[in-house]
């Protein structure tokens, strides 16, 4: 139920910056997520939205309010940390009820907010246990509670799902979606490293790399219009494949003669000026499909395939450097080992970068 | 002979005895006596594999035979007989009874009672605080080698340093007791014979023991503090808990099995404390403890039966906290 202000927020240990530069502006209501490679500071700032890490630069307000140097438990947040952080001595209702009981509010308020939420998340048949006669994903829904008894402005959530098994991870995942769904007005903030969750939860994806934000936008944005060849590779699995080659014609659509020998149209105007314009030509390997017309933007040789049933995933072999090529086709194909393969994808889907940036983003 | 010599032949003689028994008897089993080949190879490798424990541990069950087990039996039998012109003649509950009837015996009682309740609980309580406390400092490690650094002196040796701690010169001298000095500067008006004052003279050689054990205490509780997962610290610092109540609601519970296996430990020692009284009191100015007790009446006044009931006494007390924390340690174990 709060809107949260990051002003040129930074963060330094000593001589080293982690995190520089951070302007956001997160609004009631939504949900936030943190994405970005193992040691991009994700964490980090999650940590000092929470309090729990000073704010070495900038500004951070809650509510038009300035918070950073507001001790943790008075900003009205909540956090939900990666393993759980139960309090092992305390039956699961104390470690609902330990915030109020700090807080000093009456014994019959607080019986009644942890039932109700214990019915919420169907744990009242455990509130006399101790946090270790539950499984993993009972001790998680405790977590989640302990953060709901509180009524707080903003929920924080540190890789909540990753010490979850794979069929526990996508249950809990719909289950956070229908809680946001039913605190519309509940503001929350989400760190993961696993872009399935980013995509699925998030109104808005927040992707951090090199100590700063690469890019924000809603999960299709990020998917359908990435800034940078960093958010092209980071979003989607697998990762877009970038080709190297020169723009041949300019206009409302942009033609470019590929490295390997292919060519390409594109359907992102450029000006007169980028003729010979060095690029890097983006394309999904979700996008690519196989053509028999004699222009085909990759051709080359299948060196291996993953058959998974709904797609089958193509790997090929290739001549300059870089990453293997993948195209994701859908159904079964078999017998494409060692053949050729010829490649084209639709204008529309494919993306264009000069020195790492979107030539749509100019 | 030099006595290095003699120690290094010792060392030698010793340890070399140990390696050669457990080595040469291991030989025997397995080559003379159930030698693993011929028809009966898998019968006797079966059979060398069950003696063998028993092999190894028979040297461990032979001390503990002579210097416990006997030693035990024979003080039992000794408290109930008494000496009849050099030999010994049963004399049921005689000595327990004398020794009941004996004020320094309650007097033992009941400074050991309160030896029991204040030194493990100042030692435990000065551990955990110091063990908190130089966790967050930046010379922290330095203060923790100095706290534990009083376990490395014998119990005499620190009594010879706190003797000087109370030690009173008559009025008009420089005192070089830091007690009495302070007590002087503070406005006292003579020198005080500290160890002569009755109740706080216990209270003053306790002292001694707490400021040894404090620093053990410090070094179990420190690693169990550390043990604590950082997560739950900051969930209580989320949910709104100062530091006072992170430490007693979130800290304390959680280490409370370390907790009582430390308070177990330095009550057993509590209990068999002696050297501290024998080297700074000797038991005047009524602050006798069994222990010394038993030895006076044993070796001093060489009553053996009274001697042996005191001792039997002591062993009863403390048989059952030994128990008690032996279990605590294994369940922290686990």
């Amino acid at each position: 139920m709060a809107d949260l202000l990051l002003r040129d927020v930074s963060k330094s240990y000593g001589q080293v910056t982690v995190l520089r530069d951070i302007n956001l502006d997160i609004r009631r209501g939504e949900l936030i997520v943190f994405v970005g490679p193992s040691g991009c500071g994700k964490s980090t700032l999650l940590r000092m939205i929470a309090g729990l890490e000073r704010i070495s630069g900038g500004d951070f307000l809650i509510d038009g309010v300035r918070m950073n140097d507001v001790p943790p438990a008075q900003r009205g947040i909540a956090m939900v940390f990666q393993s759980y952080a139960l309090y092992p001595h305390m039956t699961v209702r104390d470690n609902m009820s330990f915030a109020l009981k700090l807080a000093k509010r009456s014994d019959a308020e607080i019986r009644a907010a942890v039932d109700r939420v214990a019915q919420i998340l169907q744990l009242t048949p455990y509130l006399d246990r101790l946090p270790k006669a539950l499984s993993g994903g009972q001790r998680q829904r405790v977590a989640i509670g302990r953060a709901i008894v509180r009524d707080p402005k903003v929920y924080l959530f540190d890789e909540p799902l990753s010490n979850l098994d794979a069929a526990l991870r996508v249950a809990t995942r719909i289950e956070i979606a229908q809680l946001k769904e039913a605190m519309p007005h509940s503001t929350m903030v989400y760190v993961t490293h696993d872009q399935v969750e980013a995509m699925t939860l998030a109104s808005r994806i927040v992707v951090l790399a090199g100590g700063g934000i690469a890019q924000v936008g809603s999960p299709l944005e990020l998917y359908q219009r990435p800034r940078s060849e960093f958010v092209a590779q980071f979003i989607g699995s697998p990762s877009m494949n970038l080709l190297a080659g020169t723009v041949a014609s300019t206009g409302p659509q942009t033609l470019v003669r590929l490295d390997g020998g292919g060519v390409a149209r594109v359907a992102i105007p450029t000006a007169e000026a980028d003729l010979g314009l060095r690029v890097n030509l983006g394309v999904r390997p979700e996008d690519l499909v196989p053509t028999d017309a004699p222009d085909a933007l990759f051709a080359g040789e299948v060196e291996i395939t993953e058959a998974l049933g709904e797609v089958t995933l193509l790997y090929f072999r290739r001549q300059d450097q870089g990453a293997a090529v993948v195209a994701k086709l859908p159904g079964i194909h078999q017998g494409l080992r060692r053949s050729t393969v010829r490649l084209g994808a639709d204008p529309a889907r494919l993306h264009l970068f000069h020195q790492g940036q979107s030539l749509l983003w100019r | 002979m030099n006595p290095a010599l003699q120690a290094l032949i010792t060392i030698t003689v010793g340890v070399g005895g140990c390696v050669g028994y457990f080595w040469l008897s291991n030989l025997v089993l397995d080559r003379v006596l159930f030698p693993a080949r011929g028809p009966q190879a898998g019968r006797n490798i079966t059979r060398a594999n069950m003696i063998r424990p028993w092999l190894f541990l028979f040297p461990a069950l032979v001390a503990l035979a002579v210097y416990l087990a006997y030693p035990v039996v024979a003080t039992a039998w000794l408290s109930l007989h008494r000496d009849a012109g050099g030999a010994r003649e049963f004399a049921g509950l005689d000595n327990y009874a004398r020794m009941m009837a004996e004020p320094k015996f309650w007097e033992s009682m009941r400074n050991n009672l309160l030896w029991l309740v204040v030194v493990p609980a100042l030692s435990t309580a000065f551990g955990l605080l110091a063990a908190q406390l130089t966790d967050r400092i930046g010379w922290g490690n330095l203060a923790k080698s100095l706290i534990f650094m009083p376990m490395a002196i014998s119990f005499v040796g620190a009594s010879v340093i706190w003797k000087l701690i109370y030690d009173a010169r008559p009025a008009g001298q420089d005192q070089i007791g830091i007690l009495n000095a302070l007590y002087l500067w503070a406005g006292g008006d003579a020198p005080q014979q500290w160890l002569q004052i009755p109740f706080w003279n216990s209270l003053f050689l306790m002292a001694v023991l707490v400021w040894i054990q404090a620093g053990f205490a410090m070094v179990i509780l420190s690693a169990a503090l550390r043990a604590i997962p950082e997560e739950t610290v900051e969930a209580a610092i989320l949910d709104g808990a100062n530091p006072l109540q992170i430490f007693f609601r979130i800290k304390v519970p959680q280490i409370r099995g370390t907790i009582v296996v430390v308070w177990t430990t330095i009550t057993i020692t509590v209990l068999k404390v002696f050297d501290i009284v024998l080297a700074m009191t000797n038991g005047q100015w009524e602050t006798q403890v069994l222990a010394n007790y038993m030895y006076d009446k044993f070796f001093r006044a060489f009553d053996v039966g009274v001697g042996s009931a005191a001792a039997m006494v002591i062993m009863a007390l403390v048989t059952p906290i030994l128990v008690w924390n032996v279990r605590n340690a294994r369940r922290e174990m686990q």
